[in-house]
């Protein structure tokens, strides 16, 4: 699936968000969209989805507007997976992936035995069947991060949407997200948008970024190429300093933050 | 709780919906001051099909007074209940209520005027039917904006229309004969099942069935509805349609119960948590069990409320004294562990 983004302007009355946004995500390719607090990160994944209406310009898959998918149809494509916050209620964790089955069911009728086994696939892909009954009230951001990862699993989507996955996670909660989402793209082409605030894991997992600036500029292109000092210096406001090195043969960047500038 | 609890097998909990409100049904026919046996009460019920002999007064009592007032009981009891485990979901609100929206303040202030003006019985119920719709889609319209509506919206413009109509009602009881209508129009406002008749049934009934079938058949999706709106429709679902039914639905029972028997309170809020506490938290047990235990606890709460005593006590007066304390001591055994 190639989704496309062309010329999208998203605004309030007052104040421009997002200006010109353009770009391309083939099959199985990882995006990060990079960008300091409250400039739109967010703001742009709703757009791009359709949740929100661009002021101008338009989204595509295959070629085709979103807008002439049908929304069963399109959300049949695209999974979102939203931060984690709490529900007002405290579902299973099983119940909870099983309501990603819902674009693939009638109105009327309840999950059957088939959608119950997608969803314990999912949680099984994700290792989580431990947490199968655990409420979604009483798990930590880390857990419930991953069971709505599996939710959005039991789709079946050709690419993943992501809203700051990796945030108020630990270490190893992050490594765990950021390497689910790289395996999902390699092991079986799931494309996959991710919004970030650190260019570390940008780098980490995408093959292009797309850098949001804070005068409503952006920046796309290949994810090694752009996310470079520069560019973060302009982007966050903040000087950096991007080293790499070897461990164990394996190469590794990492992005030091510096001063204010 | 951390672990998950132990939960009734799904086939034993569905006999037990259907048996419990059955049951309790056959032995409240039999309650009263002509009092009947339960082998009694079963033989004049089916006395049309098997042609035995039975007591004409027992037949009479039986199909002419109590079974119209337990059928409705049960209707009512389950429709709320359902209404009420609706709205929670939709508004992702434990406290919500099926009058959330205003629609029993509609409801009362339709069936006051009609009683200050002076009209039948059926009249009273016509009118409280068609307030209770407007109140609910004149809220509906208020929250509307750009052709969404957001759930803040939505719950803010039901507190401010049930506000108008419990003002409205409010003036009228101000304007009425103290001698002789306000006494009606206060006895009428506490509820009591006492109207029913096979007539009120017909015309009732049906919305309150329609609506409780409606929300049964969509209760997954309500589980879906209660996240947040982009969420919910990143799932696939028109959440602006869907919503509306769920509105809908829970109004027309609403306004149905409210035009048979009053303000019956409590029931909406206490038995879809009970059924949480029962069942979890997933909409597609709640719904059928806050269905077969609002019907059940309804009928027999109803039965008390005329046979405890020589004269009637309101039913609003009995959800509320017996439901408040049961509530209470339900959420400090589980701590309200179960949402």
């Amino acid at each position: 699936m190639i989704f496309e983004v062309k010329n999208g302007f998203f605004g309030y009355k007052t104040k421009e968000i997002l200006k010109d946004i353009n770009f391309t995500l083939g099959d199985g390719e990882v995006m990060s969209i990079l960008g300091s607090n409250g400039v739109g990160k967010t703001t742009l994944l709703k757009c791009m989805m359709g949740l929100l209406k661009w002021n101008k310009g338009e989204s595509f898959i295959d070629g085709k507007n979103i807008n002439e998918y049908k929304s069963r149809e399109f959300w049949q494509k695209i999974a979102y997976v939203p931060q984690a916050k709490g529900a007002a209620f405290g579902y299973s964790a099983i119940d909870m992936v099983m309501l990603g089955r819902s674009a693939h069911l009638g109105t009327f009728s309840q999950p059957k035995a088939e959608d119950r086994e997608a969803a314990e696939q999912a949680m099984e892909d994700m290792g989580i069947t431990h947490l199968r009954n655990k409420l979604c009230t009483e798990m930590s951001g880390g857990e419930l991060q991953m069971v709505l990862i599996a939710r959005a699993l039991t789709i079946s989507p050709s690419m993943l949407v992501l809203d700051e996955p990796e945030s108020n996670l630990d270490f190893k909660n992050q490594l765990i997200i950021l390497e689910t989402i790289r395996n999902l793209s390699n092991k079986r082409g799931i494309s996959a948008i991710v919004n970030t605030h650190y260019p570390e894991h940008a780098l980490k997992i995408s093959d292009k970024a797309l850098i949001l600036n804070r005068d409503g500029s952006n920046i796309f292109g290949n994810a090694e190429e752009i996310i470079n000092e520069d560019n973060m210096k302009k982007s966050f406001s903040v000087q950096v300093f991007i080293d790499t090195f070897r461990y164990m043969e394996m190469d590794y960047k990492s992005v030091v933050p510096l001063y204010l500038v | 709780m951390t672990k998950s609890k132990k939960k009734i097998p799904t086939a034993v909990l569905t006999v037990l919906l259907i048996v419990l409100p059955v049951a309790a049904a056959i032995v409240c026919l039999g309650i009263g001051r002509y009092s009947l046996s339960v082998g009694e009460t079963i033989n004049v019920l089916f006395s049309g099909i098997t042609d035995n002999e039975v007591d004409p007064t027992g037949y009479t009592v039986i199909f002419n007074v109590r079974l119209p007032r337990i059928i409705l009981a049960a209707l009512v009891g389950a429709g709320l209940s359902c209404a009420g485990a609706a709205f929670q979901g939709l508004f992702s609100n434990p406290l919500a209520t099926p009058d959330t929206l205003g629609v029993a303040s509609g409801a009362s202030f339709g069936a006051v005027l009609i009683l200050l003006i002076g009209g039948g019985m059926i009249m009273v119920q016509f009118s409280a039917l068609a307030f209770g719709l407007l109140s609910c889609f004149i809220t509906y319209t208020m929250s509307r904006k750009n052709g969404k509506s957001s759930i803040v919206m939505i719950v803010l413009a039901g507190m401010v229309i049930s506000a108008v109509f419990e003002a409205l009602v409010s003036l009228l009881k101000y304007v009425a004969d103290p001698e002789e209508e306000l006494p009606v129009i206060t006895y009428w406002l506490m509820g009591s099942m006492s109207r029913s008749t096979y007539d009120n049934l017909l015309m009732g009934a049906p919305f309150i069935l329609i609506g409780t079938i409606v929300i049964f058949a969509l209760r997954w999706r309500l589980n879906i509805l209660s996240l947040n709106d982009d969420e919910a429709s990143s799932l696939g679902m028109n959440i602006q349609v869907m919503r509306l039914i769920f509105i809908g639905a829970s109004s027309m029972i609403t306004a149905s119960c409210v035009s048979m028997c009053g303000q019956v309170g409590w029931v909406g809020l206490l038995v879809p948590h009970i059924a949480r506490m029962i069942g979890g938290n997933n909409n597609c047990s709640v719904i059928p069990i806050s269905a077969g235990l609002g019907a059940f606890l309804m009928i027999i709460m109803d039965t008390f409320a005329r046979s405890a005593t020589a004269a009637e006590i309101p039913i609003s007066i009995l959800t509320a004294i017996i439901g408040a304390p049961v509530f209470i001591i339900l959420l400090r055994k589980t701590g309200g562990s179960w949402t």
